[in-house]
C-alpha cells in the first residue's frame, strides 16, 4: 500500500479543526462576541511562525519580508490579547 | 528539539486556543480561558524559535527587536483606544494579519529551502505553490478590505495623514466614507479581476513565476478594495466578521504551505468563527450574505413619507424623567447612535437612580446594534453596568408587554414595527425588538431624519411614543438630573 500524503493529513486536519471551530463558536454568549472577534484576531497572529522562519534565515529580500511580517503580527497578538483582556476585564456581575 | 517534540508542543498550543474560545461561553469562565489562548501563543512562539534552521546571532536579534517593537505598539495601542472605537480597532487588526500571510507567503516563495518545500531537483512542490498562492489571494483581500472597512468605521482620517495624501486626498475620502460607492458595472469588473487572479494564480502555480506571483498579489489587494467600498455603514458587523473570516482561512492557507497543523488549526477555528458571526449578523437583519456582499444597502433612497395624518408626540426630559421614576420596570434600548454620542456612562448613571428609586432597569441588546457584533455589551461594561442586566435580544423580547418604559437610544431601524407588519417595508421580516408593546417609549433622537435602512421608523407615530429630540447623552443626563 502507498504512504499518504503528508497534505492529505493536513487537510484531516483542517476539515476537523472546521469542527471544532463550529461547536465551540456557537457556544460563545453573544454578548462577548467583541471579545470573541479580537482574540481570533490575536490567535490568527500565530501566523507569526511562518514569519519566524522567513526572519531567522539569512537569504536576503525574504528575510526583510519575514522582519516586517514578525513585527506585524506581533502587534496583533500583545494588541489583541491586551485589547481583549481589558474588555473581559470590564465584564462584571450585579454587586 | 526534534520536530517530532515540536509538533506536540504546537498541538498543545492549538489545544489552548481552542481553550480560549471555549472560555467565551460565560464572562465569568472568559478570563481564564484568555490565560491558555495567551500561554498557547508563548509556547507556540517559543517552540518556532528553537527549530529555526541553523540561526545565526543577527536572526535571534532581528526578531527580538521585531517582537519588541510591534509588541509595543500593539500594547500601546491596546490599552489607549477608546471603547466606542473599537470595530475599527478591529478591522485594523485583521488588515495587519492579512498583509502578515501575503508577506509570510512571499518569503516562502523567495527563500523555499529554509521552509522545507523543495523537491529533490530543487523546484517548489506544485501543492506548496498552490497553498501559498491561496493563501496570499485571501491574505490581501483581507489586508485591502480590512483598511476600507476600518476607513469607513473610522469615518475619518487623522488630519497628519490626510495633509500628506495631496492629490489622492479626495478619492481616499470618497472611499473610506461609510456611503456605499456604486462603481459602473461594478460586479463584472469584479467577477473579471477575480478570473485574472485565478488566470495568474495558475501561471504561478505551473511556472514558479515571480511575475505572475506579483500581478496575482496586486490584483487581489484591487479586489479587497472594490469588494468592500459598496458596502454601507449599516452592513459593517457582516463586513468585519465577514474580514475576521477571511483572515482565518488566510492563517490556515499559510498553515497548508507550512504544512503546520497548528496553524492549519488556528485558522479554521479563526475561519468559521468569522463565518458564524456573519451568519449571525445576516439573520438578524434578514438579509442574504450574497445580498451584503453585492452592497449598495441603504443607496436605494428612502421611501417617500406620506405625511398625512401622522403626528409625532415630542416632549421634554422631565416629562419622561417623571414616568420613568414612578415606572416599576424600565428597558432600555441602545444603539451605534450611543456609541457616537459616548452616551453609555450618562445611560449607566440613568440605570444607578432608577435602580435607587427601586425601578427594574434592565438592557435589551438587538444583534445587529452597534457596529459590531457584540459592540453594546462591551460599552455597557466599560460603563460598569453588570452583565446580568443585559440582555440578548431573545431572552427579553417577550418582556417589552411588562415594561412600563422603553427607552430607546441612538437605535432605529432595530425597534421598527414595520418589519413586523408592513410587507411592503424593505426590511419586513427582519427581527426586530419589541419596544412597542412598552406602555411608554421614549426615543432619544436628534432629528426625524431615517435610520441607515433609510427607511421611516413607524414607531415615531404610535401614541404611546414620545420623542424626546437632542443629543443622546445630553438627554439621559438631564434625564437623571430631573430624577435626582
Amino acid at each position: 500500500m502507498e504512504a499518504i500524503d503528508p497534505g492529505v493529513f493536513d487537510l484531516i486536519v483542517f476539515v476537523l479543526a472546521i469542527f471544532v471551530g463550529y461547536y465551540v463558536v456557537w457556544s460563545v454568549t453573544p454578548a462577548l462576541h467583541t471579545p470573541l472577534m479580537s482574540v481570533t484576531n490575536a490567535i490568527s497572529s500565530v501566523i507569526i511562525v511562518g514569519a519566524l522562519i522567513a526572519a531567522g534565515a539569512a537569504s536576503g529580500f525574504a528575510t526583510v519580508l519575514g522582519f516586517i511580517a514578525v513585527i506585524l503580527a506581533a502587534v496583533n497578538i500583545f494588541g489583541g490579547f491586551a485589547v481583549t483582556q481589558r474588555m473581559l476585564a470590564m465584564f462584571k456581575k450585579r454587586s | 528539539m526534534s520536530m517530532n517534540l515540536a509538533a506536540i508542543g504546537y498541538l498543545v498550543a492549538a489545544v489552548c486556543f481552542i481553550l480560549a474560545l471555549r472560555g467565551l461561553s460565560h464572562p465569568a469562565s472568559s478570563q481564564a480561558g484568555l490565560r491558555y489562548g495567551m500561554g498557547g501563543m508563548a509556547l507556540a512562539i517559543v517552540v518556532s524559535l528553537m527549530v529555526l534552521p541553523d540561526p545565526s546571532f543577527l536572526a535571534y536579534l532581528l526578531i527580538i527587536v521585531g517582537l519588541g517593537a510591534g509588541g509595543a505598539v500593539g500594547y500601546v495601542i491596546a490599552k489607549k483606544i477608546e471603547m466606542t472605537a473599537m470595530p475599527q480597532l478591529i478591522a485594523g487588526f485583521h488588515s495587519l494579519v492579512g498583509l502578515a500571510a501575503v508577506l509570510v507567503a512571499a518569503a516562502a516563495f523567495l527563500n523555499p529551502v529554509d521552509f522545507g518545500l523543495v523537491k529533490a531537483d530543487g523546484s517548489i512542490k506544485l501543492l506548496s505553490l498552490f497553498e501559498m498562492g491561496l493563501g496570499t489571494i485571501i491574505g490581501a483581500i483581507t489586508f485591502t478590505g480590512s483598511i476600507i472597512a476600518f476607513g469607513k468605521l473610522q469615518a475619518k482620517l487623522p488630519p497628519a495623514i490626510e495633509n500628506r495624501l495631496g492629490a489622492l486626498k479626495g478619492p481616499v475620502a470618497k472611499a473610506m466614507s461609510s456611503k456605499p460607492i456604486m462603481l459602473p458595472h461594478r460586479h463584472v469588473l469584479n467577477v473579471a479581476i477575480a478570473v485574472i487572479t485565478l488566470l495568474m494564480l495558475a501561471a504561478f502555480v505551473s511556472g514558479e513565476s515571480g511575475l505572475a506571483f506579483f500581478l496575482m498579489t496586486l490584483l487581489a489587494f484591487a479586489l479587497g478594495v472594490l469588494l468592500i467600498i459598496p458596502i454601507g455603514g449599516a452592513d459593517m458587523p457582516v463586513v468585519i466578521s465577514m474580514l475576521n473570516s477571511y483572515s482565518g482561512w488566510a492563517a490556515a492557507g499559510i498553515g497548508f504551505t507550512l504544512q503546520n497543523p497548528m496553524l492549519i488549526i488556528t485558522g479554521a477555528l479563526v475561519g468559521s468563527s468569522g463565518a458564524i458571526l456573519s451568519y449571525i449578523m445576516c439573520k438578524a437583519m434578514n438579509r442574504s450574505f450574497i445580498s451584503v456582499i453585492l452592497g449598495g444597502f441603504g443607496e436605494t433612497g428612502a421611501i417617500a413619507a406620506d405625511d398625512g395624518d401622522k403626528t409625532v408626540k415630542a416632549g421634554s426630559a422631565d416629562d419622561a424623567s417623571f414616568i420613568m421614576e414612578n415606572a416599576q420596570s424600565v428597558i432600555i434600548v441602545p444603539g451605534y447612535g450611543m456609541a457616537v454620542a459616548q452616551a453609555q456612562h450618562a445611560v449607566r448613571e440613568l440605570y444607578d437612580v432608577l435602580t435607587k428609586k427601586g425601578v427594574e432597569v434592565r438592557f435589551a441588546i438587538h444583534p445587529v446594534a452597534g457596529r459590531m457584533p457584540g459592540h453594546m455589551n462591551v460599552l455597557l461594561a466599560e460603563a460598569n453596568i453588570p452583565y446580568d442586566v443585559v440582555h440578548e435580544m431573545e431572552d427579553i423580547n417577550s418582556d417589552f408587554q411588562q415594561a412600563d418604559v422603553a427607552y430607546v437610544i441612538g437605535a432605529n431601524d432595530i425597534t421598527n414595527p414595520a418589519a413586523k407588519n408592513d410587507p411592503q417595508s424593505p426590511i419586513f421580516g427582519m427581527p426586530v425588538l419589541d419596544v412597542d408593546k412598552a406602555k411608554a417609549v421614549f426615543f432619544v433622537k436628534r432629528s426625524m431624519a431615517a435610520g441607515y435602512a433609510g427607511i421611516e421608523n413607524t414607531l415615531f407615530y404610535t401614541p404611546n411614543t414620545m420623542m424626546l429630540f437632542g443629543d443622546a447623552k445630553k438627554m439621559t443626563e438631564e434625564i437623571v438630573k430631573a430624577i435626582e
